[in-house]
């Protein structure tokens, strides 16, 4: 056990090296690009003097690596820089935008787990009969259509014809501003106002892109899970299993997927991080006020405070997650010593 | 007492050139007896002994004109009558404890499975059978090994986990496929003997596969010798020398010995008409 602590430890150690290329490659994006920052702030039209004033007191006047320390100072205190478009810290605004992505993509992972899991399992069970034939064509469309084609079309048949979903938004206008912020996830703030009519209405809006989230996901989950399975299913310790008189059921799920468990637990988590990184485009079709939002409309107007600090975060996060999958791979499965 | 009959059976696979005919025909009987069956890769004597157990492969076609164990009538017997007798009442010992052996499970939690899977206990019950088990197979240290992972373990002492493992649950009959060809020289023989000594004590049938044929007509009392998917000899172990069949002698040709050194070892003709 110590062992394998210290090779989840030594994976630790690889992180600071890993957070400051990022760190770095972020800091670089921002100064390569072909945007002035100060022009963004001030106006094309401003007096030059006022440019250079400006420029100075962003300390763009400096050399390259000083703005770079300046940059990494500034961090460590937690200091983003402050929007251009919100004319809030970014920091703050971050606060702001990330839950709902959260939420979002937290509801859209346990969907596409609960559904994905067990449908990749079946596949193999049955590999080749009509059920797997099914469950293949079924991931391959939600793997293959683009996002915002299902997307526009699950808002075209659910809210516009058929009208059982709400439209776009996090929530109703009539409930706009009325539920306290306090964890950010709607959901949660609406239950804990105990505004029931709050909650449903939050739910209901969460409901459509999470499911066009889950289904993209959920197809590649599924797809992991069958090919993991019937790798595990063709092992001799099925066998064994088997010629010891077990249920089918217990062979699948205690042995087989017991086998396959550790290496799903990355893909979910891998899966995970990419929702929350890259739910720009459902986030813009259905007008939901996160992270991929925040970015685009940043980006379109010029607002590189913002677009380097959501870049960070998105960066931060993933590199986050990725550790964890690798931290549980390593205590969790007895072969990695 | 518990007899296996297997009378004119068939096993063939669909292939995309046709169909592969297996085993073709075999017919054997065995009670509470040590039985060997040899024969080289692909003469059908695992699918034969595996199909005792229908844990053949989803797409054999099997046939026969009777494959019963103690009046059960496998091919006909419902998935829940067959495990009855998997675990149970036959065992299954696979060639490779590295690949037989599930990976992320514990030595003891997979006999303790085994045990639980056909006798009423509690989980500590369980435990503490496995560990008397894992006695009972000659390891010195069963706590431990218990509390191992299979990859923890050496070939032998993997195997001995598989012995105790299909031991559990006290079976009359236990079929062994291959289980010392991946094992050292020395070590083959140690697990051979705690497995004869095992099988005598309870009264239990053996089905001793293997393709070493001096090796089986040691352990055995009977020898059935198959090539390409049929039994073309069966005699009592002691009378190998006697054998009849071109394929037998031939086999028997092949091998070095100490009392009668050969330069260069003897190669087998074979012969078409072993195939009809």
């Amino acid at each position: 056990m110590t062992s394998r602590l210290r090779s989840a430890a030594s994976v630790a150690a690889s992180v600071p090296i890993t957070l400051f290329g990022l760190v770095l490659v972020t800091f670089l994006i921002g100064r390569v690009m072909p945007i002035d920052p100060v022009i963004a702030i001030v106006g094309d039209h401003a007096a030059p003097d006022v440019i250079a004033e400006t420029r100075a007191e962003l300390g763009l006047d400096e050399p390259l690596p000083m703005q770079f320390v300046i940059y990494v100072g500034k961090l460590l205190q937690g200091d983003l820089g402050r929007s251009v478009m919100t004319s809030h810290t970014v920091a703050h605004d971050i606060g702001q935008f990330f839950p709902a992505t959260i939420e979002l993509a937290t509801v859209a992972i346990i969907i596409a787990m609960l559904i994905g899991v067990p449908l990749g399992v079946l596949a193999a069970v049955r590999q080749g009969s009509f059920t797997d034939r099914a469950i293949r064509v079924f991931c391959l469309a939600g793997h293959s259509v683009p996002i915002f084609l299902l997307a526009m079309l699950s808002l075209l048949i659910f809210y516009a014809k058929l009208g059982w979903a709400p439209g776009t938004g996090r929530i109703d206008v009539a409930f706009d501003g009325l539920i306290d912020p306090v964890t950010g996830f709607l959901t949660v703030d609406a239950l804990i106002a105990g505004d029931w009519d709050a909650f449903r209405d939050a739910v209901a809006h969460l409901v459509q892109p999470a499911g066009v989230l889950a289904y993209f996901s959920m197809a590649y989950i599924a797809r992991m899970t069958r090919a993991f399975m019937l790798d595990a299913l063709a092992g001799e310790y099925v066998i064994t299993a088997r010629a010891k008189g077990l249920s089918s059921a217990r062979v699948i799920w205690r042995h087989a997927f017991g086998n396959i468990a550790v290496r799903l637990i990355t893909v979910l988590t891998l899966t995970y991080a990419s929702l929350l990184e890259g739910a720009v485009v459902t986030e813009t079709v259905f007008s939901w006020p996160g992270l991929g939002q925040y970015l685009t409309v940043s980006l379109l107007n010029a607002d590189m405070n913002a677009v380097l600090g959501a870049t960070l975060v998105v960066g931060m996060i993933y590199l986050a997650l990725n550790l964890m999958a690798d931290m549980l791979y390593r205590l969790l499965d007895p072969r990695v010593a | 007492m518990t007899a296996v009959v297997i009378d004119n059976l068939s096993i063939a696979f669909p292939t995309a050139r046709g169909i592969s005919h297996a085993v073709r025909g075999v017919s054997l009987t065995i009670g509470t007896e040590k039985l060997g069956i040899v024969g080289e890769s692909g003469s059908g004597k695992s699918l034969t002994a595996r199909s005792i157990l229908r844990l053949l492969p989803a797409s054999a076609q099997v046939t026969a004109d009777r494959l019963s164990f103690d009046g059960i009538d496998v091919l006909r017997a419902s998935e829940a009558e067959m495990r009855a007798i998997r675990g149970k009442r036959a065992g299954l010992i696979l060639q490779d404890p590295k690949y037989s052996l599930n990976p992320v499970m514990t030595a003891g939690a997979q006999i303790a499975e085994a045990w639980r899977t056909h006798r009423k206990g509690s989980r500590r019950a369980a435990l503490q059978a496995a560990e008397h088990l894992l006695e009972q197979v000659q390891i010195r240290d069963p706590q431990r090994v218990a509390g191992a992972y299979p990859h923890e373990l050496s070939g032998g002492m993997g195997q001995r986990v598989m012995i105790a493992m299909m031991l559990a649950p006290d079976p009359e009959l236990l079929i062994a496929d291959e289980p010392t060809s991946a094992l050292d020289a020395t070590v083959q023989a140690e697990i051979l003997r705690l497995m004869e000594d095992l099988v005598s004590r309870r009264g239990m049938g053996l089905i001793l596969i293997s393709h070493d044929l001096p090796l089986v007509s040691h352990f055995c009392d009977r020898v059935a010798v198959m090539y390409a998917g049929r039994v073309v000899e069966e005699l009592r172990a002691a009378d190998l020398r006697r054998a009849g069949h071109a394929y037998t002698r031939g086999l028997l040709d092949c091998l070095p010995t100490l009392s009668d050194p050969k330069v260069r070892l003897n190669v087998m003709t074979r012969d078409p008409a072993w195939l009809t």
